[in-house]
């Protein structure tokens, strides 16, 4: 039994390498805006193959065997860092996790130090979560490194973009021409943009919906409709990504309370009976707040997929730590 | 010392003098303007090919001592200004401890004196120690050679203080420059709202942080008659503003950088922490409102902001950087790239911008090459390729997003109340 998964796993490797590698150049991954449509297509092709080893008895290779790479986690995250790093050791590379808890940040050491000092351990990449919009660009600035942005402030958190992507092109069999609805703080949201850039690449038709007050300037030049109204949002969308809404907005009156919120954006079953299609897919990037954005009734309905995102989650940031790691040293 | 400068295309807004001629200096002053000027001269200067205009006067300098000196000293700011052709500079009262009072302004004029480089004229605060609280010593600042007060880097906040602080200043016929900005509005911003910030998911600054002070800074100048002077102006609806209120004859200047002049918000995608300036930079819209507004007038004047800081403190996350950029030593060369090449201005009008319209907003007897006027003098190589790297940078400082940028035109010469204090830049 395990001599042929160890024989489908070779060929799987060698195919994956035939098909994909050559086409991917980039050094780091910092976004969905700079990806072209085939870029983006070659990663989600890419996390299938991955995905079929996650199925595996022993769902692990060789792949990245000797690199190392590094979990710099400068905000809280529990889902994205575990993610990374399971991705990570399922492809056998070494990772570090350091964390802005536990790292010299407390100590007013900046960024760019302690990226120098992990680099000066001889590692390989680095993925960063950062409260800043930016850091990881300024990153690649300070270090030879691959970076791999995992969430920089409301900018962009392209593998949960790549991971919605591919769990809607799971779904729904393909992305074009799907009416996607992103509901929530639009404003403070980096998973809003990056699946923004990622969607309208891959032509479907999004809408965002919100409180006006975190609605973004000019978002519609990204190309996208924005509603107000739960209703119009729901109405004839295949799709709904529901974001998380930040309890701590209230405090700074972007809307006046969380049981207004609810009342005006909260999604239930009833709502869902009321304005969706039955064959609604919804989505969230986790972590929810049960009762206010979404209802623990819908998360665990039928619409949701909420778990399956995770489980690609994995797939997608194999796919991506692989390409990566196949760009030569020194490229830009 | 005399300095005769020979065959120079010589341009004087003050007055409307282009032509080539010769231009003699002698006694530190100005002593003849003509065409073959035979009389002999200790040092003669050939400026054929060249520009031959006054000196330029900055309204808006940072000069960081007392306090910051780090970023930038007296010296090194003023090497900054010979280097970019400022015969004067300002020192923005923004030091640790801020220019409120007499024994500063000392200072200032003191070490001024003792470098012997450029001009130097104090700003004083508005209020006492630029805490915005209670009202700094105008009296005393002006009699100590303040030609403006302001809380630059700063509004005041309260009105019923910024209504008190102009009408004791029309009191003293001193000029106050105010910094535009509603604190509350602009809050924790980075850079300007707009299509930008949103998908660089910076936090942002709408434009109605600075018009909103802008209006009530008019409504209040306006009605107690005092002089008022908008620093760094860069939003469409302040320029409304402003037009307005000159129509209705409110005693109103204003002044934009050049950097908002040259670039706009799509210059931060890069995330450089050296595009952040405060005001931010501008939207499209807005710079091609600044522009126009400096075509019909009603902006006055062109000034640097040039606002040192530390390669350490710039290099950053863009949250953490702090805002401000220098200006001195590329302040010509984009205005006449974006203005000049960019068919804006013509020279004379660039010129006058950068010399007399400052000098008449200030008050300051400088700005011209009248005859018997004070010389101070710069001689322009206007075809003049050179790059602005960290290597000539004259400032202590280095932030700048021009920094390897191939420039055009160039201060070569520099005379300063007769002195030739730099030549062959």
């Amino acid at each position: 039994m395990s001599n042929v998964s160890i024989g489908l796993k070779r060929t799987k490797d060698k195919s994956m390498k035939k098909n994909h590698v050559g086409k991917w150049t980039k050094k780091h991954l910092l976004g969905i805006e700079e990806l072209t449509p085939e870029e983006i297509n070659l990663i989600l092709d890419q996390a299938e193959g991955f995905k079929e080893i996650l199925r595996r008895a022993i769902p692990k290779v060789p792949t990245l065997r000797g690199k190392t790479i590094v979990n710099l986690f400068c905000e809280n995250s529990t889902r994205t860092k575990s993610s990374f790093e399971l991705a990570a050791k399922r492809l056998s590379a070494d990772t570090l996790n350091v964390s802005a808890e536990t790292s010299s940040f407390s100590k007013g050491e900046t960024l760019r130090d302690t990226a120098r000092n992990i680099e000066a351990m001889k590692i390989d990449m680095i993925i960063m979560r950062h409260g800043c919009a930016g850091a990881p660009h300024f990153l690649t600035k300070c270090v030879d490194a691959a970076v791999i942005n995992a969430g920089d402030g409301a900018h962009e958190h392209p593998t949960q973009a790549l991971l919605d992507a591919f769990t809607i092109r799971e779904k729904a069999g393909s992305i074009k021409g799907l009416k996607v609805s992103i509901i929530g703080d639009i404003a403070h949201s980096r998973v809003a943009r990056s699946n923004i850039w990622a969607l309208t690449k891959l032509e479907a038709e999004v809408t965002v919906c919100g409180p006006k007050t975190l609605m973004p300037a000019e978002i519609e030049k990204m190309g996208v409709k924005v509603t107000y109204s739960l209703e119009d949002a729901l109405k004839d969308a295949d799709v709904a990504n529901v974001l998380r809404i930040q309890l701590e907005r209230q405090k700074t009156s972007f809307f006046p309370s969380i049981r207004e919120y609810v009342n005006t954006f909260g999604i239930s079953s009833e709502i869902l009976k009321k304005y969706a299609k039955k064959d609604l897919i919804i989505m969230h990037p986790g972590p929810i707040n049960l009762g206010v954005e979404l209802n623990q009734d819908v998360a665990d309905s039928e619409y949701s997929v909420i778990l399956d995102q995770v489980t690609n989650g994995m797939a997608v940031r194999m796919a991506v730590l692989f390409l990566l790691s196949q760009v030569k040293k020194g490229s830009k | 010392m005399s300095i005769l400068i020979k065959n120079g295309l010589v341009i004087d807004p003050a007055n409307k003098l282009e032509k080539q001629v010769d231009l003699l200096i002698e006694n530190g002053k100005i002593s003849k303007i003509g065409t073959g000027i035979k009389k002999k001269a200790k040092k003669e200067i050939d400026a054929r090919g060249k520009i031959v205009a006054p000196g330029f006067v900055d309204m808006h300098t940072h000069l960081r001592e007392p306090g910051r000196e780090d970023s930038e000293t007296i010296l090194t700011g003023m090497k900054a200004a010979v280097s970019g052709g400022f015969t004067t500079i300002t020192a923005m009262p923004n030091t640790e401890p801020a220019c409120d009072g007499q024994s500063q302004v000392r200072f200032l004029l003191e070490r001024a004196k003792e470098i012997g480089l450029s001009n130097l004229l104090p700003i004083g605060t508005i209020t006492k120690a630029r805490k915005g609280k209670e009202l700094s010593e105008m009296g005393e600042l002006k009699n100590a050679g303040c030609l403006a007060v302001s809380d630059d880097g700063s509004s005041v906040e309260e009105t019923s203080l910024m209504r008190r602080a102009l009408e004791y200043s029309s009191m003293l016929d001193l000029l106050i420059i105010s910094h535009c900005e509603d604190k509350a509005l602009a809050s924790d911003g980075v850079m300007r709202e707009g299509y930008i910030s949103t998908v660089l998911g910076l936090r942002p600054i709408p434009s109605e942080a600075e018009s909103i002070i802008v209006e009530r800074d008019v409504q209040l100048a306006e009605n107690s008659g005092a002089k008022l002077h908008i620093a760094h102006i860069s939003a469409a609806k302040s320029i409304e503003i402003v037009k307005e209120a000159k129509k209705r004859g409110v005693k109103i200047t204003a002044e934009v950088t050049p950097h908002h002049i040259a670039l706009t918000d799509e210059a931060v995608r890069t995330f450089d922490t050296n595009t952040k300036v405060n005001p931010p930079l501008a939207t499209k819209k807005d710079v091609k409102a600044l522009r126009e507004a400096l075509k019909n007038g009603t902006i006055d004047a062109i000034a640097t902001d040039h606002a040192p800081h530390p390669g350490n403190e710039k290099e950053k996350e863009f949250d953490h950087a702090p805002f401000g950029m220098i200006g001195l030593e590329s302040a010509l060369s984009v205005l006449v790239e974006t203005l000049v090449d960019g068919k804006i201005l013509t020279w004379t009008e660039l010129i006058e911008k950068l010399t007399i319209n400052p000098c008449r907003i200030l008050k300051y007897d400088r700005g011209t090459l009248s005859e018997g006027a004070v010389a101070d003098v710069v001689l322009i190589d206007p075809k003049k390729e050179w790059v602005y790297s960290k290597d000539v940078i004259k400032s202590k400082s280095k932030n700048s997003p021009f920094i390897g940028k191939t420039m055009k035109s160039k201060v070569t010469n520099v005379i300063i109340a007769g002195k030739l204090i730099a030549e062959g830049l």
